[in-house]
């Protein structure tokens, strides 16, 4: 009676013993196997040459330019000539005759101040940077080089200096002499000319007297000065988040058009042919399987770069998708519902507009606005590929590697965007299917 | 309010109530009609500017559409010998993708985890922190990947690190809001019972949370993996590496490498149906595979 009980009782606990044995060996092998992973992809990814290779320079032009920008004080040193252009852009340039405010023109003696006791002196015979804790630096370019002239002493590490070329860099700014040129970059906060660029009237006024011109019947000219900034080129970057936006659009609800009639066709329920049934779930996967990135060049041979391409892209992979998600939802539906309305006399089509299309209809629309805010995203990288909407501008300016500020501009619009379409998204699904119940 | 309607419906003879319901019959169609011809103008309208604003027209290029896959296809029947040579040259590529994928996948998806726990009532080490720490998740997951990945390539030169990078970042958002809405349904039971030992946060966490959640997180992160190889697929075409790359030098070369190019369709579709299928069996092994074993 005893050993009855008690063996038993040895066999679970035997059991039990593996059992946590078990689990012992797998709560540390897990890790381990995920850790020797990690390793490998350390190596996979030649992470070490990586690091070496990495310039930190770039990282802090980034950095810095996404806030700053710099104004280029340009003298050419055959005629004499001094240009001030922001950013050194042709557009940015100011007129003949005017200067940015931090320069001082003094007869042919034109000062610029970096600011801190950094004076930048041009004159006839030559240029001299006056550095506070150095000395001064002077230059006669011409024949023969640049001629400069250093305080006593060793050069620092922040003087790259040789025959035909002299480069200063200080906290301040930065001066390059050559033979031809000397330039100084002076770097100031903000993102300039985002409104207005020089060559238009409401340059430098504030929102007060804007507004007051504005009432006085200039508000057309106003906007067509902002719209087509030349530099930050709002009316085109508006156009481009359109087309995101339409891609996305076109692409999410004309691929779930599309899938829904097919998706009967793969849905068990409906469609009792098996052949069919198979047919229409390997279209569905090969849809699903052939990526957008793939769709995305085949199309753009047929179609060329531009919205209508990538909507095409999401469309065909997104039908994929919804077929599949469409199918699965039809198979879930209850059956009473159909048999009800079928019970008045109703014809198939008018089952299923009546009986299927209500209980299935809250699930697929959440679906839908789900994909549709996940494919804003996914149009800025198909823009890229494709050639249109922001992804393209995004692109664009960033192989330049010169106007971070435009990049910085353009990451902060395409993130407002994704977050827009996720929050309207998310509105119009409680809208819609809040309604309904 | 309903009291009163209720009342009144009492009230009204089998005529009124008749006409009041055919009355709403005919509000909710007109507001059905009206939405649905809000939604048919702007397809139409979108499609026309869409149309307008690509380089070739719809119409134009839709005879077209074949003539680019017909090329690919004749050139590789025409060299088809190669072909296993080209799928054997550019399986290392693959696999850099697929590494790309599942690194990113694996350290979105243990950020994800701790993000989740912070941001979850009921387990957050600060309570007070849930709302900022479901920012800072919305954010993750609003970053397209491709600007993290321009950024980086930028300052670390291009390769795998800048997209791996890039795709862990989205995924811990994307994985993240995932499991804090499994970990909503978790039972802190478990949590409660190991505090009244004196465990700290993440004995707790990892003891009383993960393994009542881990088969659900699986199969998000399964899921994840699946999206994530499209997505490192795709920025090698933008310029970090692996089979994205590839493809990108096979296309522009134009006709004379289209072998290349289909044997790198093929690698590429193979590999996402064969991971959507695995995957989807495990996560349905994962998910209904559990109910069966808890029922039995």
């Amino acid at each position: 009676m005893t050993l009855a009980a008690d063996m038993p009782m040895d066999g679970l606990k035997t059991r039990a013993e593996a059992l946590f044995r078990r689990k012992r060996m797998v709560a540390i092998a897990l890790p381990l196997v995920l850790l020797a992973y990690l390793v490998y992809a350390l190596f996979a990814f030649n992470v070490p040459a990586l690091l070496q290779g990495a310039s930190l320079e770039n990282g802090a032009t980034l950095i810095r330019d996404s806030y700053s920008y710099k104004t280029h004080v340009t003298r050419d040193n055959r005629s004499g000539e001094v240009t001030f252009a922001i950013e050194g852009e042709r557009k940015g340039e100011y007129a003949p005759g005017t200067h940015p405010d931090w320069v001082t023109v003094a007869g042919d003696d034109t000062i610029t101040d970096l600011g801190g006791g950094h004076l930048v002196h041009y004159r006839a015979e030559g240029v001299s940077y006056e550095i506070p804790g150095y000395g001064t630096v002077s230059a006669q370019p011409g024949n023969g080089g640049v001629n400069a002239t250093f305080p006593d002493g060793d050069l620092p590490e922040w003087i790259n200096a040789s025959k035909n070329r002299v480069t200063i860099t200080t906290d301040a700014g930065r001066v390059t002499i050559t033979r031809n040129r000397t330039e100084v970059f002076r770097y100031s906060l903000g993102w300039e000319l985002f409104f207005f660029t020089l060559d238009s009237p409401y340059h430098g006024m504030g929102p007060g007297e804007l507004l007051s011109h504005a009432l006085s019947g200039e508000a057309g000219a106003i906007w067509h000065d902002f719209w087509n900034n030349a530099m930050w080129r709002h009316g085109d970057v508006a156009w481009a988040l359109v087309e995101t936006v339409l891609m996305a659009f076109l692409g999410t609800f004309g691929a779930a058009i599309v899938a829904l009639p097919l998706a009967f066709l793969a849905a068990r329920n409906f469609a009792p042919l098996m052949a069919v049934r198979f047919t229409f779930r390997r279209i569905f996967d090969f849809l699903r399987g052939t990526d957008a990135l793939i769709w995305t060049i085949v199309l753009s041979r047929a179609f060329g770069p531009g919205p209508m391409t990538g909507a095409l892209a999401i469309l065909l992979t997104d039908t994929g998708s919804f077929g599949k998600m469409f199918s699965e939802a039809l198979e879930n539906v209850d059956g009473k519902q159909i048999e009800g309305v079928q019970s008045t006399g109703a014809k198939p089509l008018l089952r299923y507009r009546f009986g299927v299309i209500p209980q299935v209809t809250p699930v697929l629309l959440s679906q839908v606005l789900y994909f549709f805010e996940s494919n804003t995203r996914s149009a800025t990288i198909i823009g890229a590929i494709t050639g249109g909407g922001i992804g393209l501008m995004l692109t664009q300016a960033m192989i330049t590697q010169k106007d971070w500020e435009e990049v910085t501009y353009f990451i902060i619009l395409v993130i407002l965007l994704v977050f827009v379409m996720d929050w309207f998204s998310g509105w119009l699904r409680r809208k819609l299917i809040g309604g309904e119940r | 309010m309903a009291d009163q309607t209720a009342a009144s419906i009492e009230d009204a003879s089998p005529a009124e109530i008749r006409e009041r319901y055919l009355a709403q019959t005919r509000r909710k169609r007109l507001y059905s009609g009206m939405l649905l011809a809000v939604f048919v103008a702007l397809m139409a309208g979108g499609f026309i500017t869409a149309d307008s604003r690509n380089a070739g027209g719809f119409w134009d290029g839709l005879h077209r559409i074949f003539d680019f896959p017909a090329g690919v296809i004749a050139e590789t029947v025409e060299k088809i010998d190669r072909m296993p040579a080209n799928l054997v040259k550019f399986f290392p590529a693959l696999m850099e993708t697929i590494n790309i994928a599942a690194a990113a996948t694996l350290l979105g998806a243990l950020g994800g985890i701790v993000l989740s726990m912070l941001a979850t009532r009921g387990m957050a080490r600060w309570p007070r922190l849930i709302p900022v720490f479901r920012r800072i998740m919305d954010v993750m997951r609003a970053v397209p990947e491709i600007v993290i990945a321009l950024v980086l390539i930028f300052v670390l030169g291009g390769g795998p690190v800048p997209a791996m990078i890039a795709i862990a970042f989205h995924t811990v958002g994307a994985l993240g809001k995932l499991f804090s809405e499994v970990n909503e349904n978790a039972s802190l039971k478990p949590v409660e019972g190991l505090a009244s030992v004196g465990a700290n946060w993440s004995q707790r966490m990892f003891l009383g949370v993960v393994p009542q959640v881990a088969p659900n997180y699986l199969s998000y992160a399964l899921l994840r993996f699946e999206i994530n190889i499209r997505a490192s697929a795709i920025l090698g075409f933008v310029g970090a590496g692996g089979i994205g790359y590839e493809l990108k030098n096979a296309i522009g070369w134009g006709i004379g490498r289209y072998d290349e190019a289909a044997a790198i369709f093929l690698l590429l579709f193979l590999t996402i149906v064969v991971v959507d299928q695995v995957s989807s069996y495990a996560r349905d092994l994962l998910t209904h595979g559990r109910k069966k074993e808890m029922l039995a």
